[in-house]
């Protein structure tokens, strides 16, 4: 176990270096960021805005200086608010967090009863209604299913709050549209496990013994398909986190996804590189755990590896 | 899962990156499941397949065949409602939006933009994701260590992100926004391409070529790459809906397809600030979206049967 934990962490390390030297790139792969920031400036700008902000050092040495300080948790200012990236960060990430979390609980339970249910009885009604939710919510981007749930709960209804985060009812909403994102792939995955497991050897023993349907489905059967499922969750919800950017757009929430995109509009770079640093090592850190879990869960990954 | 699962000689990244393995496996793999009910949802597939085609034509012939010119402005007729309300007329069947352009005349411009960016990302996409996964899963080694290490550090870059980054930094236009999508989205041709070549590497006739003397390069152009063709197909189509969806979703953002060419996105973020009053503008390019990112799954789901049938 011991192996296997300290083989992923590298290799999570690895990806953390890779990433951060990607998200640290992209602003400066068109370009020169000083001019950007000194705007109509003359080329005496330019400069002092470029020794300003570290910019004239050889870009190795920036990402150097970059990368040590982001291990500290630091980014640099916000070019816009003047304030400390790490700041920021910190004020808008919960909502962001929260909003992912609700969300990524929503999907799950949506999919795991309608996908074991359709793996248990592949071709009945409950199976076809399962299939067509998920070709519905597949198709849906968050932020339509975001802007029909508006026209009908707000608009015609009155119902619910169009934008902000202050209640639980502003929370509905971006929640129900993020969610119904996440939870086709997840309630493909358990059918199509179900329906594996339930073709096994022993589940025909289980049978055979006279067991119950349900103890054969939930002690025998959904615990097998738990592994894939676990990875294919913590995988969603990093996805779900990124996603948060147009979502949070659309109900004015003023979490990271709405702090990235007004960062982008104003070319606010060291708040864009933090955060797409941040996404990244969400998705990286969650992988590692589901990876961590199933390890624990399932002596056979850690043989594997 | 399991299919997928079975060649996977680099756990670390076959588990990291279970999560999109498990999609595409998710969707490869059902078959074999649905012996029982073959005619009912086929039938239904056929029925978007037609519907897929009908808008594509739309959107490739529409423009000309329809009288209005979608960039006119006509600030008199600004925000009518469409034809089905007690305010619409035939003039603007669809209504028009915050500007007085016609409705009808943007939604099918902005299926030929959707149509264009799905399937010239899905064919970049599909070329890199190809290349890098037939070689990882032919050569394996090192090879498939590198290239399983970019697959999972794509995954976890944030797509929307990354593209909008670039996008703002290079500036919005239609070839940019391909571009850059098409260089995001190829990994889920590289994690079934890697599979699959794994799985014929050891098959005989691979085996009987080699013996024969034949160069990697023909192996893999002339065995390898031709078995590949019905998965990947079916990876195009998941791909050509998620291009689809992320243009629209960079355009709503403002960082997409630019103004003033239609786009399904940037409609409904146009509709947006007037939603309160005409629904209409946020529901229709709504609609329109779902629309075909739903036949474009559906179709995907058709070559799916059709190759499960055969395989």
């Amino acid at each position: 176990m011991i192996k296997f934990v300290l083989r992923r962490l590298a290799v999570s390390a690895l990806l953390v270096a890779f990433v951060s030297l990607i998200s640290f790139a992209l602003v400066f792969a068109s370009g020169n960021p000083a001019a950007r920031l000194a705007g109509e400036g003359s080329a005496a700008d330019t400069e002092a805005m470029a020794r300003r902000h570290g910019l004239d050092a050889p870009l190795i040495v920036q990402y150097g200086r970059w990368l040590v300080r982001a291990a500290q948790g630091e980014f640099g200012d916000s070019l816009y608010f003047q304030r400390p990236v790490s700041e920021l960060l910190a004020q808008h990430f919960p909502s962001t967090a929260m909003l992912g979390l609700a969300a990524m609980l929503l999907a799950l339970l949506l999919a795991v009863p309608l996908g074991v249910a359709a793996g248990a009885r592949p071709g009945s009604w409950i199976d076809r209604v399962a299939m067509g939710l998920a070709a519905t919510a597949q198709a849906l981007p968050p932020f339509c299913t975001g802007f029909l749930l508006i026209v009908v709960l707000s608009v015609q209804h009155h119902w619910l709050p169009t934008s902000g985060f202050e209640t639980w009812r502003h929370f509905i909403m971006p929640v129900i549209a993020l969610g119904l994102f996440g939870m086709p792939a997840m309630l493909r995955l358990l059918k199509s496990e179900m329906q594996t497991v339930l073709a096994t050897d022993y589940i025909r023993t289980a049978r055979a013994m006279g067991l119950g349907e349900w103890q054969i489905l939930g002690k025998y059967a959904l615990r097998n398909a738990l592994r894939p499922l676990v990875s294919l969750a913590a995988a969603q919800l990093g996805t779900l986190l990124a996603g948060s950017v147009v979502i949070e757009t659309v109900f004015a929430i003023n979490g990271a996804g709405m702090l990235a995109w007004t960062s982008i509009l104003r070319g606010d770079f060291p708040t864009i590189q933090a955060l797409i640093l941040i996404f990244s090592l969400v998705y990286i850190v969650l992988t590692l755990l589901a990876d961590l879990i199933n390890g624990l869960l399932d002596p056979r990954v850690r043989v594997s590896a | 899962m399991s299919s997928l699962h079975a060649g996977g000689s680099t756990p670390t990244v076959a588990t990291a990156s279970a999560g999109a393995v498990a999609t595409a496996a998710g969707t490869l793999g059902e078959r074999g499941h649905r012996v029982g009910r073959r005619a009912g949802p086929s039938l239904w597939h056929a029925g978007f397949l037609v519907l897929l085609v009908a808008m594509l034509l739309a959107g490739l012939f529409g423009p000309w065949l329809l009288p209005t010119d979608p960039y006119t402005q006509d600030l008199l007729a600004r925000l009518q409602e469409p034809v089905w309300t007690a305010d619409g007329d035939w003039g603007h069947p669809l209504g028009t939006d915050h500007l007085g352009r016609d409705i009808l005349a943007r939604l099918l411009v902005g299926i030929r933009v959707s149509a264009l960016i799905g399937l010239s990302v899905a064919l970049l996409g599909g070329l890199i994701g190809t290349s890098l996964g037939v070689l990882a899963g032919y050569y394996g080694g090192w090879v498939d260590r590198l290239v399983s290490f970019l697959i999972t550090a794509r995954l976890a870059l944030p797509i929307i992100l990354v593209a909008l980054a670039v996008v703002s930094v290079v500036g919005a236009s239609l070839t940019v926004v391909t571009l850059v999508l098409g260089l995001l989205l190829w990994e889920r041709y590289a994690l079934v391409a890697r599979t699959m070549a794994m799985g014929l590497r050891q098959a005989e006739f691979v085996t009987a070529s080699r013996l024969l003397g034949r160069s990697d390069a023909r192996i893999i152009l002339k065995d390898i790459l031709p078995n590949l063709a019905g998965n990947l197909l079916i990876i195009g189509t998941v791909d050509a809906a998620m291009a689809i969806t992320l243009e629209a979703s960079l355009s709503f953002l403002g960082l997409g397809v630019p103004p003033p060419m239609p786009s399904l996105g940037l409609m409904i973020a146009e509709g947006k600030e007037n939603m309160l009053f005409v629904p209409e503008l946020v529901v229709i390019p709504s609609g329109v979206l779902f629309l075909l990112v739903l036949c474009v799954n559906r179709v995907g789901e058709l070559l799916r049967e059709r190759q499960a049938r055969k395989g």
